[in-house]
Formats: C-alpha cells, sequence, structure tokens
C-alpha cells in the first residue's frame, strides 16, 4: 500500500461523508486515483471499490490516468466565449496538436477546457496551472506556451 | 473578554491604524487582482519602501469590483482619503512611493478616486465615478476597504454586532425580522429566506444542519469568491444568526477546492472567531453552540442544486432528488437542513445590523435589497456590481459598465449564467427584480450579467451555452440528458451549414419538453438561451438555415477572409502569423489567402496593422481580390 494514501487517510475518521475530500487530497499526492488507492479507500471506508468508481467517475475533477507535468485549461464561459475563447483554444490545439482531454506523448501538457476561473474580467482566460493568462489573444498563446516548453 | 471589550479594543486598533503618522498602502490581492500581477506589486512595493526606509503599512484587501483595473493599489495618509489608483505597474508603484508617501503630491494624473471622507484637488470622490454612483453596497460593504485576515477591522465596522442583537432576541424574533426585511435567496430561485428558515425552524429533531453554498459553478459568477476572499466575516456571522433562528449544531461550508484563497481566508476567520468565543460551545457565554466545517469539494456544476449538494456532502453522486420531503423537513443524513447562498447570508447580517425597515426601504415591492452581479463581455468596466433592486438594466449596463467595446453596439445581454435567457437591446429598460427577470425568459441566478454586441452570433452563443449545461447534466433525467444532446445536435448542424427548415420549430418543441421533463433547475432552465435566441433573433436562424449566412461572420462554415488589394501594403506580418500557411506574397506584394488552406483563424485580422486594415471578413458577398501577389499599387491598373 501506497504511504502516501495511507498518511492521506490517517487525517480522516471512517466516515462516508469523507470520501470526496479523501478522494481530492489522494489525487493532489497522488497525481491520479490509482486501482490501488481505490482499493485502501474501499477497505478503510468500509464501501465497495464499484460504489467508489461511480462516485468519482460522476465529478469531472477526478481522473483515472497519469497527469501532464502542465495542465492547460482554456474558459470557454460565456464573457470568454464572446471575448474569442474558442479561437484561444484552437491555437493552443495547434500549437500542441491536442484535442481537449488529451495529453501530449511526452506528457508535458494536457488540454482542458474548463468553464470558468471567475475572472471573467480578464478574458479570454487561459490557466497553466495555477498561473492565469488574461486578455488573450491566439498570437499571445504561442508567446505563454513557449515558456512553459 | 466580553463582546464590549472585544469591540472596544478592535474600534481602538482600527482608529490607531488610521490616525497613525505613518502611511497606509492598501492593494486588492483577491483572486481577479492576483491574476493581474497584485503580488508581484505587493513585493515591489515592499522591497522599494526597504529600500528607500521608509515606514508604511502594507495591507492587502479584497476586491472592490472594478476588474478591468486590477491591480489596484490605495495610499492613505493621515488626516486624507484612501486614494485609488490602477491599474498599478512596478513603475506608478515606484512613482506613487516617490511622489505621493516622500513628496506629498497624491499625483491626480494617475488616480482613480477617494475613498472616504475629506476631499483632493482634482480626484473625484469613488461615489461620483459613473461606476459607482448607481450602486448600493450592503453585501459588499466591506469588501476592498477592510483587511479579510483581520477580523477587528470587521468588528470595528459593526461586524458581529447583529449577532449580538440575535441572540438578545428569540429564534421566532430572528426568523421574524429576517422575514420582514424581505430577503430572497440570492442564489438564484429567490425563495424567501425568512420562510425558509421557518420551515426548518419548525421541523422536528434536536440535530439540525446550515450548510452555506459556496458552490459557484456559473461561469462567469464571482460573487461569492469576492465576498469570501473580501469579507469573509459578514457571511460567517450570517450562518450564525441563521443556525441560531434554526436551531441549527452543525454548518457546512460547500466550497470548490478550487477557491484556494477564499478556503484559506475562512480558515484563518473561523481559527479567529474560535480565540473571541463567537464559535463552538456556549457562544459568547450563551447557550447557543454551532461548529462549522469548511467542505472543499469536487463538485460539478449540478452541485450547487441544494439536493444534489446534500448528496455529494453525504459522500454520493451530486445527483438532485425529488422534492418534498424537502431538505428543511430531511436534508443532511436525513436530518432538517437549511441551505443558504453566500450572497444572502452577507445580506443576513448587515439586516440584523441595521434592521430589517432599513433594508426593506430599498428595492421593489417583492424584491428587496440588492442585488450583485458580475458585468462581463463587452463592456468596458467589467467587474463586481451591487445595485438596488429595482433598477433598470440600461442603467447597469450602460452607466455602470460603460460604453460597448469598439464602438460596437449592444445587441444582447446574458443574465443569470449559462442557463439564462438572452434579452434583445429593446429590453434594456426592463427593472431588475426576480418577478421581471423571469417573465421575460431569463433568471437571477447567481447573478453573472453578461453584455454581447453585434460581433456575436446568436446562434453560435446558444450552442455555447447548451454545450455547457449538456455536459453538465447529471443524467438521470432522461429529457434533460437526451434532449440537450438533440437540441445540442440541431445546433451543430445549423452553425455547420446543415440546417433545415424545420429545426427551429422542433428547438422549441424540444425546449419546451426538456423544462418540463427535468426534474431539477438545470434542466428545467437549460434550454432557456436556445428559446430567447429562438424568439428575440429568429431571422438569424433563419440566415442560417435558409442562406446559408452568418450575419455576425462567427460561423467558420459561412465565413472567409480576404486581403483588400487596394489597402494592403505588402508588410509581410500576416503572412509570418498565419499558422496554416494560406497566405502568399512578399515585401511590398499583394498579400493573397489561399481559400483551401485558410483555417478561418482570424489571426490575419488581428495582426494586420490598424492603419491599413486590409484584412475583412465576409460571409455571403466576398470582395475580389488578386489571384496571385502583384506589386503594392498594381491592382485595379490593367
Amino acid at each position: 500500500m501506497s504511504e502516501k494514501t495511507r498518511e492521506v487517510m490517517e487525517g480522516f475518521t471512517r466516515d462516508r461523508s469523507n470520501l470526496l475530500p479523501i478522494l481530492q487530497k489522494v489525487q493532489e499526492v497522488e497525481d491520479y486515483l490509482t486501482p490501488q488507492a481505490i482499493t485502501e479507500i474501499s477497505r478503510f471506508l468500509d464501501i465497495s471499490e464499484n460504489d467508489i468508481y461511480s462516485v468519482a467517475s460522476f465529478y469531472t475533477r477526478f481522473r483515472f490516468t497519469r497527469h501532464a507535468d502542465h495542465t492547460i485549461r482554456v474558459c470557454l464561459c460565456t464573457a470568454c466565449h464572446v471575448r474569442g475563447g474558442e479561437r484561444i483554444l484552437e491555437s493552443v490545439e495547434r500549437e500542441l496538436n491536442i484535442q481537449p482531454g488529451q495529453t501530449t506523448p511526452d506528457f508535458k501538457f494536457s488540454l482542458e477546457r474548463v468553464a470558468c476561473f471567475g475572472c471573467s474580467g480578464l478574458a479570454p482566460v487561459l490557466a497553466i496551472d495555477q498561473d492565469i493568462h488574461g486578455r488573450m489573444t491566439p498570437v499571445k498563446v504561442k508567446e505563454v506556451l513557449a515558456r512553459y516548453k | 473578554m466580553n463582546f464590549e471589550q472585544i469591540q472596544r479594543n478592535a474600534i481602538a486598533e482600527w482608529e490607531a491604524l488610521e490616525n497613525n503618522e505613518m502611511p497606509r498602502i492598501y492593494i486588492g490581492t483577491a483572486t481577479c487582482g492576483r491574476s493581474s500581477g497584485a503580488l508581484e506589486i505587493l513585493d515591489h512595493i515592499n522591497a522599494e519602501l526597504e529600500q528607500k526606509n521608509i515606514d508604511a503599512r502594507v495591507i492587502e484587501v479584497g476586491c472592490i469590483g472594478c476588474c478591468y483595473l486590477e491591480p489596484l493599489v490605495y495610499i492613505a495618509r493621515r488626516g486624507h482619503p484612501r486614494i485609488c489608483y490602477g491599474p498599478v505597474t512596478a513603475e506608478i508603484a515606484t512613482q506613487l512611493v516617490t511622489d505621493y508617501i516622500i513628496n506629498d503630491n497624491p499625483r491626480p494624473d494617475l488616480a482613480l478616486c477617494s475613498i472616504g471622507e475629506g476631499e483632493i484637488d482634482g480626484i473625484p470622490n469613488l461615489s461620483e465615478l459613473p461606476m459607482f454612483k448607481p450602486q448600493m453596497r450592503i453585501a459588499l460593504r466591506n469588501c476592498g476597504y477592510i483587511d479579510p485576515g483581520n477580523i477587528n477591522h470587521y468588528i470595528a465596522r459593526g461586524g458581529y454586532s447583529g449577532l449580538i442583537r440575535a441572540l438578545k432576541m428569540t429564534p421566532e424574533e430572528v426568523i421574524d425580522e429576517v422575514s420582514k426585511s424581505g430577503l430572497r435567496g440570492r442564489g438564484g430561485a429567490g425563495f424567501p429566506t425568512g420562510t425558509k428558515w421557518q420551515l426548518c425552524h419548525d421541523a422536528a429533531g434536536d440535530e439540525k444542519y446550515l450548510i452555506c453554498n459556496a458552490h459557484e459553478g456559473d461561469p462567469g459568477a464571482y460573487i461569492d469568491r469576492a465576498l469570501l476572499e473580501g469579507d469573509p466575516h459578514s457571511v460567517l456571522e450570517g450562518m450564525l444568526i441563521g443556525a441560531y433562528a434554526i436551531g441549527a449544531t452543525h454548518g457546512y461550508i460547500y466550497i470548490s477546492a478550487e477557491y484556494l484563497l477564499a478556503i484559506a481566508r475562512l480558515k484563518t476567520a473561523l481559527k479567529q472567531m474560535e480565540d473571541y468565543g463567537l464559535l463552538s460551545d456556549n457562544i459568547l457565554g450563551s447557550n447557543f453552540s454551532f461548529h462549522i466545517e469548511v467542505k472543499e469539494e469536487a463538485g460539478d456544476f449540478v452541485c450547487g442544486e441544494e439536493t444534489a449538494m446534500i448528496r455529494s456532502l453525504e459522500g454520493k453522486r451530486g445527483m438532485p432528488y425529488p422534492r418534498p420531503p424537502f431538505p428543511a423537513t430531511s436534508g443532511l443524513m436525513g436530518k432538517p437542513t437549511n441551505v443558504n447562498n453566500v450572497e444572502t447570508l452577507a445580506n443576513v447580517s448587515a439586516i440584523l445590523l441595521k434592521g430589517a425597515e432599513w433594508y426593506a426601504s430599498c428595492g421593489t415591492e417583492l424584491s428587496k435589497g440588492t442585488k450583485t452581479f458580475t458585468l462581463g463581455g463587452k463592456v468596458s468596466r467589467t467587474g463586481l456590481v451591487e445595485v438596488p433592486m429595482g433598477i433598470t438594466l440600461r442603467e447597469v449596463i450602460h452607466d455602470i459598465g460603460g460604453d460597448i467595446l469598439d464602438d460596437k453596439e449592444l445587441k444582447a445581454v446574458q443574465i443569470g449564467g449559462p442557463t439564462g435567457g438572452f434579452l434583445p437591446a429593446s429590453d434594456l429598460d426592463l427593472t431588475v427584480d426576480y418577478e421581471h427577470l423571469t417573465d421575460a425568459g431569463t433568471i437571477m441566478g447567481s447573478g453573472s450579467m453578461i453584455v454581447v454586441d453585434n460581433d456575436t452570433c446568436m446562434v453560435d452563443l446558444a450552442k455555447c451555452c447548451l454545450s455547457f449545461t449538456q455536459a453538465e447534466s447529471c443524467g438521470q433525467c432522461v429529457l434533460c440528458r437526451e434532449g440537450t444532446m438533440q437540441m445540442l445536435e440541431i445546433l451543430t448542424d445549423i452553425t455547420e451549414g446543415r440546417g433545415k427548415p424545420e429545426d427551429i420549430d422542433l428547438l422549441l418543441e424540444l425546449g419546451e419538453g426538456v423544462k418540463l421533463g427535468s426534474l431539477c433547475a438545470l434542466g428545467r432552465t437549460a434550454p432557456n438561451p436556445v428559446l430567447t435566441t429562438i424568439n428575440n433573433f429568429r431571422e438569424e436562424y433563419e440566415a442560417h438555415i435558409k442562406r446559408k449566412r452568418c450575419p455576425a461572420k462567427v460561423c467558420k462554415k459561412f465565413i472567409s477572409f480576404h486581403i483588400l488589394a487596394d489597402k494592403c501594403q505588402g508588410c509581410l506580418i500576416c503572412m509570418r502569423n498565419c499558422p496554416a500557411d494560406a497566405i502568399t506574397g512578399g515585401k511590398r506584394m499583394i498579400h493573397v489567402i489561399d481559400q483551401s488552406k485558410c483555417i478561418k483563424c482570424g489571426i490575419c485580422l488581428d495582426v494586420c496593422p490598424s492603419r491599413f486594415g486590409a484584412v475583412a471578413k465576409a460571409s455571403g458577398v466576398q470582395p475580389v481580390t488578386p489571384e496571385e501577389p502583384i506589386p503594392v499599387g498594381s491592382w485595379g491598373k490593367t
């Protein structure tokens, strides 16, 4: 059993209402929800693995495969859309040759479309990991991506 | 320490700060400020002060609402109001330190406004600014003004006095006070808060829960985040008052795990409350006990719905369930539960402080008080605004939001997030309250307001909204799951040139079906953008279907880009930037776009210097251009 998963669970009581916070923290330390981690959580909370997969797969935030070094999230909320969010997404797709939900073969970048960072004052917005880049243009996409390559 | 002592100390601390010889520098470091570089400015100012050996207090504050001017810095000197500057760059920050702090020149040329009492020559007061004049700040009363990390600032400005007043009343009297204020749920549905509390108060059971809904799923809305980052205690005080009224012992704050700063501010605030005896057992020596836990959740959009949120808190799939039983009688773990939105709770603390009559004096007959909106889209002054109910849309958009960007015209406004309807420009005199918005086919929602101009294709926009709700449908109601999917497919067909004349009526029929056949508000409101755009902009749908045109020149299938031969100066800029290598040309040669290679990304139009304006977008009639590059100046001369 992974040391990290065990440490995470030590901070919680064996209460079903802790399932989502546990999944959240496990994903933080393990990068994604491994089959082993699900088994451990299942034993810890005494609920079936099926049940855990059912819950975890419901929420878009949980993932079951390895993540890339950098996650690029392009905002496509209405405010970003009317200020050209779609074109920002297309530029990233072109630059990295991947579609939303995909990861580059070298695991450098993953691309996701999200609905809002809550800063539509800066629309259109794109985030790379925790850094938010506002007032993007297709030309600026190239410059920003170059900083992470 | 009793509350009177706490309050005296807090006021003394606040006054000592205000009357101190030392200048104060406040920096807006909420998420919106940070994404514009506020933390770098903070570091820069600290370094600058150290280097110049200046004694000054640097204080972080929340968001005041003018997001388009971030990062914002406020400087106050003793006996003078705060002066607000923005957007502040490192260079401007250096100048301000030298000019205002050292040489006492407030630099009116860089200032936006002054805040507080007193006048400074050449700088208008905040309340005189067009963006702030029509506003009235109740929920946002402290945002951007106090240090959200210091409970004493909140207390010095009247904080927790509302709780003290409530604790001297019976729970029934507190409910009565909130009912009299006319406050309605700010999360969207607008259910009277007092009635909601009464139901939970009357429900049988010793153990009751109060949940603060801080799950702000609406794209484009960040009211809850701004409140929690800028003034967490106003919400927490509201929770205490609500818990006392309904008899709850435990409270949860359901918040998206992505709201890192808001979570951090909440945790600090809870710790301070505990230190002051404002939390856990026997609050301030009374018989009232209440515990609050922050639940960092994975919540998807649908979890903003109260029954889905309850399921999610129980560690299950976040899917709504039928009511009754209402959460008030059987909610979290089957116990009576009351769910209130963040903004509602921030209003509650103000109501108990200043009284129901004061609150009810503002607003319309059925919608009292104020509503906070995030104003975004194509207006020049985007940000967070709080306006009295009953204000007209025109005042919000034109007076507060200012001009439409790039001298364009307003085409429509969407209120209430991705499930809100689009109102046409002719509806601008509509008053903002629950009833009028619903009648017009939209919703108050959590309060995002997006303005769109003539460059926006309404069919494409309806598709954008629906693609969001379709993906967020939890899938349990057939009409919501399948209906939104079918509607999205039809809209995609229309925008890609495969539309059929009967599609419009089919969309209307499907939309009404989805509204009728869905359990929760997601499905019941998801068709709004489609239905309202068909009602208000039907000719645009017809143009796509019958004439195969996109009047706003957005839908790629119907547009093409051209380089105008009489304007192109052969500067190579578009050619170098074209990601598809579709442009041929040379220095001083008129460039030509190969339409078979063009991917219609529009970068050529972006980069063409505005003094040339040589790239044009066409839908339908196309300009005549040379087939191959020819020397600049030779076009039309042969």
